[in-house]
């Protein structure tokens, strides 16, 4: 039970400005180990800012950003993903004409051998390297969709909306993270294909001891049947955080996204 | 018969059609001839590919690839032992050997990285001029060759910082000032023999002498262009093996990352400088040693020989090609170092029509002639 109160993220007054325009100012939260939060808000209060400045993206303009003890606010993109932190982009960024395994192998970079003498001459121990990692790969898009795991050499840019989705996640999933990022993994997908894709989740949370979640979503099923905490994002501020219930039902969410008298 | 064997004889038959044609193309000189040859090509091509033949060929080709690299190395030997005898074909032939070298050097910045490279002839220029200051010190001339390349990336090293500050068109201009000012230099630089040139010593592999004819028996005699043609032939085979075995590697894989989409891969741990740095030096390499053999067959190199448009020529050929694809790049080497050379109709409008096929390859066929497959680690392998 101690475990479960780890605190996995802390942002502490992150800040972050666009010339005039403060994107995030003086955000705070808290993440533990295993959670689940909801970050919600109208368009462009600061969500996907958020994700862009703890993954390296953008520099903060203040405040601090401590992941699993250490100080990562302005490490670079590279060592925040070494760190544990693996995320998905709001308009799926694959790389569309390479193979969904090579797109999946990208994920588990940080595992991968890439020395020049490794790669060109020692090619025994490099083609088991390659077939180790097509296994696991496999495995775990069998999970989302065992359909989808025979297809593992074909290019991504021949697949549905949602398979990309999938595929976007088994690519954070595969480097083995103790934060994921989730930037509005339903947009473009209809209420059915959303479903099938957060039961997936749900099911790879299970497998994997300790992960936790961070999901920006429009959808508020989807935040209402997975998150155990939410907050609320306006302008860059927090304004409320809490239970979906209790966020609901607050007058300056309702505010915030009917618009105030 | 069994699909296997029908494979391979698909593959023998095309490698020894191809052996066929090259011969007959390089040997007739009538451009009536010529042209008619280009128009069988051309309509047995387009035949094939309505008929459904070429992806069924494809296939097959991508089943066998060791037989298929095999015989076509085969069909090269073939080509260059029937013209033993005769300097101008053989030359050609080693010329677009060396050109393929070359431009898979290109095709390693700009197909696998998206660094684009339009000084390509500027680094194969200074591994000629390499070989032209080091041919007469002694120094073994296959070392030579080897430090031609190393002296290419090293030179190359001066660019990387402005390459990688910036992207795309402004990457470009980089480049071209860069291939401008090396012209320059070497022009109004006495040292290196300035606009006149410098003579380059022949290649000499351990007291066997390049430049002199091979006398097999009293009746048949090589000529001396057959010992650059193997050389280089040889070039090919390993710029083939570590093109191939990059681009089926981790390394391959993070280039195309760094290519399609730098924001994701660096979000996924992959240090983009790093394999662009690689990249643009191992193609400068590539360029480089291409360029020292080039020069010791020539004998004489100018700077007139390093011009903007001969770097446009290796990108075209790269274009052409396709982006990543090695054998797009032999074939489109291929086109572009013989088609002028054969039919004299073209040599006077060759940038003109350069141009017209470019903007009608990237209007209509973007991918190239030869596009690239889908990376296959382990040929025959699909988990």
């Amino acid at each position: 039970m101690e475990q479960q109160q780890e605190t996995v993220l802390a942002f502490k007054g992150l800040t972050r400005r666009f010339g005039g325009v403060v994107a995030l100012n003086e955000f705070d939260m808290e993440l533990t180990n295993g959670q689940i939060v909801g970050l919600i808000g109208p368009n462009g209060s600061g969500k996907t800012t958020s994700f862009n400045v703890l993954t390296g993206i953008y520099e903060a303009n203040g405040g601090s950003i401590e992941f699993l003890g250490q100080d990562i606010t302005s490490w670079p993109a590279q060592k925040v993903y070494e760190a544990g932190v693996a995320r998905t982009f709001q308009r799926s960024r694959l790389c569309l004409e390479l193979s969904i395994f090579d797109n999946i192998m990208i994920g588990a970079h940080k595992r991968l051998n890439h020395g020049f003498m490794f790669n060109v001459f020692k090619r025994k121990a490099l083609q088991q390297q390659i077939k180790e990692n097509y296994e696991e790969a496999r495995k775990l898009l069998t999970i989302f969709d065992p359909e989808l795991a025979d297809k593992m050499f074909e290019p991504v840019g021949s697949l549905r909306m949602i398979d990309r989705r999938r595929i976007e996640i088994c690519r954070a999933l595969i480097s083995h993270p103790r934060l994921l990022l989730l930037d509005e993994p339903s947009a473009g997908m209809t209420h059915e294909e959303t479903r099938e894709l957060m039961d997936d989740i749900l099911e790879v949370r299970e497998m994997i001891d300790g992960l936790s979640i961070i999901l920006v979503e429009h959808e508020m099923g989807m935040i209402e049947r997975v998150t155990d905490k939410c907050i609320v994002l306006n302008f860059g501020q927090k304004i409320c955080e809490g239970a979906y219930r209790e966020v609901a039902s607050n007058k300056l969410v309702q505010e915030a996204y009917l618009g105030g008298e | 018969m069994t699909q296997s064997l029908k494979d391979k004889l698909i593959i023998l038959l095309l490698a020894a059609l191809g052996a066929a044609f090259l011969v007959t193309f390089i040997a007739i000189e009538e451009q009536a001839e010529i042209f008619a040859l280009l128009v069988f090509a051309g309509v047995l091509i387009i035949a094939s590919a309505k008929l459904g033949l070429t992806d069924k060929i494809s296939q097959s080709l991508s089943r066998n690839e060791r037989l298929l690299n095999l015989s076509v190395i085969a069909a090269m030997l073939v080509v260059i032992f029937w013209f033993h005898e005769d300097h101008f074909p053989l030359l050609m032939i080693a010329t677009v050997l060396l050109y393929v070298v070359a431009c898979c050097g290109l095709n390693m910045q700009f197909g696998y990285t998206g660094v684009v490279n339009f000084a390509g002839a500027a680094f194969f220029g200074v591994g000629c001029y390499t070989a032209a200051v080091l041919g007469g010190t002694g120094t073994p001339l296959l070392l030579v060759i080897a430090l031609g390349g190393v002296m290419a990336a090293i030179i190359g090293s001066i660019l990387i910082i402005p390459v990688l500050r910036t992207r795309g068109h402004y990457a470009a201009v980089v480049t071209i000032a860069f291939g401008l000012l090396f012209r320059t230099f070497l022009e109004v630089n006495d040292t290196l023999g300035g606009p006149q040139g410098l003579p380059v010593s022949g290649m000499n592999l351990f007291g066997w002498d390049f430049n002199s004819n091979i006398q097999i028996t009293e009746n048949i005699e090589f000529s001396f262009y057959m010992n650059y043609v193997i050389l280089a032939l040889i070039m090919v085979i390993l710029t083939f093996i570590l093109m191939r075995r990059i681009e089926r590697s981790w390394i391959g894989l993070n280039f195309d990352a760094v290519r399609l989409d730098e924001t994701a891969a660096a979000c996924y741990g992959i240090n983009i400088k790093r394999w662009k740095i690689l990249s643009f030096t191992l193609g400068n390499f590539l360029a480089g040693t291409a360029g020292a053999l080039f020069a010791m067959m020539l004998g004489f190199i100018a700077p007139s020989n390093f011009a903007f448009s001969d770097s446009l020529i290796l990108v075209s050929i790269v274009l052409l090609g396709g982006m990543g694809s090695i054998w797009g790049t032999i074939l489109a080497a291929g086109l572009v170092v013989l088609l002028p050379e054969k039919l004299q109709v073209i040599q006077e409008y060759r940038f003109l029509l350069y141009a017209v096929v470019m903007i009608l390859i990237l209007l209509f066929r973007p991918q190239g002639v030869l596009p690239r497959n889908l990376r296959s680690y382990i040929p025959g392998w699909r988990g």
